[in-house]
């Protein structure tokens, strides 16, 4: 085929397509993997100190409890180590150490994933390192994403990281005992989040809140119910 | 790296032509950072249709839909999804997460 044309030479054409970063392709692979064997995958963000492992190892512990098979994996920096205290859960946990890359990779999921039998599974967890900025645009091939932070952070936080709430399902609340203290203003925070991202679903909990973290337990179950008859 | 794959499929659709720039569009908030992606282009274009091929990257600043203008406007920053003129916070975002490649220039190849 050659439409040769001395005069012009140069065409300019219309193409239109989205580009795929690598981790999108890894994320990609995993998402169907996680699919093929039933494992409903949840994953956690948010900034150092926000509660994030309490509340994961809570959530490890009960679902354990109510008769799930559960792992976890966490992303931490050379300096933490936030796995063996979720080993306290008793279920299996693997660290996955970033060194000093602050967030976690598809691809760093994958290799984790090594020698575990995903038919094993009914839920996995997987910790972000503490980091509300480059998680944003990491896919890590998970069904729900979760980003917390703490009544301690202040109600403007969704407005300081709004890429990680616009990419995240749930936000969570920590430390609402710590409410009154600190003067958290839960309607303010409420009105943040929703302007960063409509609609989404708040959890307020604290290290003994009750209800609501029962809440969250039966909406992993519901969840995981309807992506496994989900023909799509 | 995926840029050079969807020119270099585009490329040989249309007859092996010569890849003379690639022009994308790259939101503010894709989390993709143009100089980066410039960089990394040097490298991985050699040996490929796209050898002498030239990025042309436009940047797509955040628009929201403001709901007390009623229309598209400019967002603050990335920081604040709020509308620029009347700065109610507006998080429809209609702009600002592409990462696209939109058009390529061509050469056909000398026919020997
Ligand atoms: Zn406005």
């Amino acid at each position: 085929m050659s439409n040769h044309s001395a005069a012009n030479p140069t065409r300019l054409v219309q193409v239109r397509t989205k580009i795929l970063k690598q981790n999108d392709v890894a994320a990609r692979r995993l998402r169907q993997r996680f699919r093929d064997h039933n494992v409903f995958v949840v994953s956690l963000v948010s900034s150092p100190g926000s509660g994030k492992t309490m509340f994961l190892e809570q959530t490890l512990a009960s679902m354990r409890q109510r008769g799930h098979r559960v792992a976890a994996l966490v992303g931490d920096l050379a300096t933490e180590n936030d796995a063996a205290r979720l080993a306290r859960a008793e279920v299996p946990v693997r660290q996955i150490t970033t060194g000093t890359v602050c967030h976690l990779e598809a691809e760093m999921v994958e290799n984790a994933l090594d020698g575990w039998t995903l038919e094993e599974l009914d839920y996995l967890f997987i910790e972000n390192v503490g980091n509300l900025v480059c998680p944003a645009t990491y896919d890590l091939g998970e069904s729900l994403r979760l980003v917390l932070f703490s009544t301690t952070e202040g109600e403007d936080k969704p407005l300081k990281y709004p890429t990680i709430f616009n990419t995240a399902d749930i936000a969570v609340i920590t430390k609402m005992d710590l409410a009154e203290v600190v003067e958290f203003d839960a309607v303010t925070a409420h009105k943040h989040i929703h302007a960063v991202r409509p609609g989404m679903d708040i959890l307020e909990v604290s290290a003994k809140s009750g209800t609501q973290m029962e809440r969250w337990f039966h909406r992993l179950e519901t969840q995981r119910n309807a992506s496994m008859t989900d023909p799509t | 790296m995926s840029i050079i794959d969807i020119a270099c499929e585009e490329s040989r659709t249309r007859g092996d032509a010569r890849v003379i720039a690639v022009h994308l569009k790259i939101g503010r908030m894709s989390g993709v950072v143009s100089e980066a992606l410039l960089s990394a282009f040097e490298l991985a274009r050699e040996d490929t249709l796209l050898a002498a091929a030239e990025l042309k990257i436009e940047d797509m600043p955040v628009r929201v839909h403001c709901p007390q203008c009623g229309c598209e406007q400019l967002a603050d920053s990335i920081q604040c999804l709020c509308c620029s003129v009347c700065g109610t916070l507006s998080p429809e975002i209609t702009q600002g997460c592409e990462l696209e490649v939109v058009a390529m220039e061509l050469e056909p190849m000398e026919v020997v």
